[in-house]
């Protein structure tokens, strides 16, 4: 948050022209003044109708219970755990770009760390709902907090699935407060840009009273900065725990060390994926090509293509493993996920997450929006297909071929899936609507005015 | 000793310089109560109002033991103590595997401790605050740059400390009302 170095990329990361003013007004207008474009009102009917299919999946699982899913013994862990890892794996590229970026000086991530956090915190609650669905009995999910008094009973601290609830929980909290913090002075600017009496108040509230006191920015940055340092090891530590239900277990298949950091960069990658997907089309339809630039994409597309070969690496080991480990399980597992009865998945999952990114070596690719929107869902399906081949190739194959049963997903898995899509769609718009989608103070940052040269209306390059 | 009729005079800015600037020659003058009101945090600012670092850092640092602590101890309590369970004879404090929660305890507490002491040091939230009767002081969420001497400060003279603010050659004098 300190100036920045001048940055050696030939592309703006402000279009010129913009003020500390224009800034503010540009995007406070998209909430206070703009009427919601059409095609949002459109985009968020079918969002809705989505979240209306959620709660009737939902409320039909109460009725009836987890039998309406495809799940049975030996694959109990079904589209609920897929879906879980897939949601809070998107997630990741939310923190990544708010804190890692931060703490590496990387100015670029100012115009997208808002819309991104937003993100994390939505893939975060999607991604809650599974296991609490899954457990069967929801109502009663509290039996795997630490509550002594009531329940006189402790949870199992060695498992990782009780691992799992203590990180999914820290993490949905510090990305919380983290978005939250970074909203403080974006929401005194809407509190003081709002016209109307109660609009004022709202955000006056929300604001807490900030007047950009010298002393307050003192401390406000040193807890940006301690925050981010913080969610650093935790966004690393959240996909670890979640590989750990994994890779903890004797299942072959599951039972690797690379699991925790080849999920971390698979995490990122999908992250990345669900940021392009979504910021693409908000550009276009708000018109914010002005901060959220082709440099952007392109940078954006870079870390993609990075974490995608990381990811690659990952398939590549995990392969060579089975083979080199010498353990027939291994290598038999291995053998049916590649060529049996789930064969076609893996292929798709390749080509999806390894073969068609490889586009992103041009530059075409990278920078022509729509290209990169259409990689980029390639990549989320893929990230999706390689959650379920990990996890429902090794249920249904395990050790003993007496107890090999196919999984096949039920028209409830699949409500459940698009109904939280619709749920997370529907939380973004109602977001954009409400909230300044880009962070007005870190945006003034890169202005040359901010950084003590020249005046408030001199160009921003 | 009586409260003074107005908070202060507030000299408002056109750039960040220019206020930093301003606030190094304010506390120069030996003005000790002054504060300075931007749209985001300028470079400098707060070591030309001689702001002391803050303690938040070793709060942070203290939450964050508390969390470590507090998660280690609650799994071997748990686990040795209150409800021992053995899993095929292995020992009860398996510490290994709780440090995962004790990580994420670590980091909850520091986090939480990181953002309630800061809004806490900072005072807030706190509905209303002097500063808001100047009318053009919205702009310091925009791009205006504002620095104002309390009254109470030793050094304040209505007069005296206009004409000192006039000749930091600002924008404009405001009279902020309590």
């Amino acid at each position: 948050m300190n100036a920045f170095p001048d940055s050696v990329q030939a592309e703006p990361l402000l279009r010129p022209g913009h003020t500390g003013a224009s800034i503010t007004e540009r995007i406070t207008s998209n909430v206070l003044v703009r009427r919601t474009p059409r095609s949002l009102w459109v985009a968020f009917a079918v969002a809705f109708v989505l979240v209306m299919l959620l709660f009737y999946a939902v409320g039909y699982l109460l009725l009836k219970g987890v039998g309406i899913w495809g799940i049975r013994i030996p694959v109990a862990w079904g589209f609920a755990i897929v879906n879980f890892v897939w949601w809070i794996g998107i997630g990741h590229a939310g923190t990544l770009i708010s804190a890692i970026l931060l703490l590496l000086v990387q100015p670029w991530r100012n115009s997208i760390n808002r819309f991104a956090e937003a993100m994390t915190l939505f893939a975060v609650g999607c991604a809650g709902l599974f296991p609490l669905l899954h457990l069967g009995r929801p109502w009663v999910f509290y039996w795997i907090l630490p509550l002594p008094e009531t329940m006189t009973l402790w949870p199992q601290f060695r498992s990782p699935l009780v691992w799992d609830v203590f990180a999914v929980a820290t993490y949905f909290t510090i990305s919380f407060i983290f978005w939250y913090v970074g909203l403080i002075p974006d929401l005194a600017a809407m509190r003081d840009r709002a016209s109307r009496r109660w609009v004022q108040i709202a955000y006056g509230v929300l604001a807490m009273g900030w007047t950009g006191s010298a002393r307050h920015w003192h401390r406000y940055e040193t807890a940006y900065l301690l925050l981010a340092g913080l969610a650093t090891p935790l966004v690393v530590s959240v996909h670890s725990v979640v590989s750990f239900d994994f890779a903890v277990s004797m299942l072959p298949g599951w039972h690797t060390t690379i699991f925790p950091p080849y999920f971390v960069a698979g995490a990122i990658y999908s992250g990345f994926a669900m940021v392009l997907s979504l910021v693409i089309p908000v550009r276009k339809v708000y018109g914010l090509e002005d901060f959220i630039t082709t440099r952007h994409l392109d940078n954006m597309a870079k870390v993609m293509l990075a974490t995608g070969l990381i990811v690659a690496y990952g398939y590549a080991m995990e392969t060579f493993i089975a083979w080199y480990g010498g353990n027939g399980f291994e290598l038999s597992m291995m053998r049916l996920r590649m060529f049996g009865p789930y064969g076609n998945a893996y292929w798709l999952l390749i080509l999806c997450n390894i073969l068609i990114p490889q586009l992103l070596w041009l530059r075409y690719f990278r920078q022509k929006p729509l290209a990169l929107f259409c990689v980029s869902i390639v990549i989320n399906v893929g990230m999706w297909l390689e959650r379920y081949v990990i996890i429902v190739t090794s249920l249904a194959r395990d050790f003993l071929p007496s107890s090999w049963a196919m999984y096949y997903p039920t028209f409830w898995d699949i409500a459940t899936l698009a109904g939280t899509v619709g749920l997370f769609i529907a939380l973004m718009f109602v977001f954009i609507r409400l909230m300044p989608m880009i962070s007005m103070f870190e945006l003034k940052l890169l202005l040359p005015w901010a950084r003590g040269g020249g005046r408030a209306t001199e160009d921003a390059e | 000793m009586k409260a003074p009729p107005i908070y202060g005079l507030m000299a408002e800015f056109d750039s960040p310089a220019d206020v930093v600037a301003a606030a190094g020659r304010a506390s120069a003058a030996g003005y000790t109560l002054l504060d300075a009101y931007s749209p985001f945090p300028v470079e400098g600012l707060d070591s030309a109002l001689r702001v002391r670092h803050t303690r938040l850092p070793l709060l942070v640092l203290i939450g964050g033991i508390i969390g470590c602590a507090g998660g280690f101890f609650m799994q071997y309590y748990a686990a040795v103590i209150a409800y021992p369970l053995n899993v095929g004879g292995r020992p009860l404090d398996s510490w290994p595997s709780f440090i995962p929660i004790t990580f994420e305890l670590t980091v909850l507490c520091a986090g939480l401790t990181a953002v309630i002491g800061m809004l806490a040091l900072n005072g807030l939230p706190r509905p209303y605050h002097p500063v808001f009767n100047v009318p053009s002081f919205e702009r310091a969420t925009l791009d205006g740059f504002f620095l104002c001497i309390e009254a109470a400060d030793p050094l304040f003279g209505d007069r005296e400390t206009r004409e000192f603010l006039e000749t930091l050659r600002p924008k404009g004098v405001h009279v902020v009302p309590h």
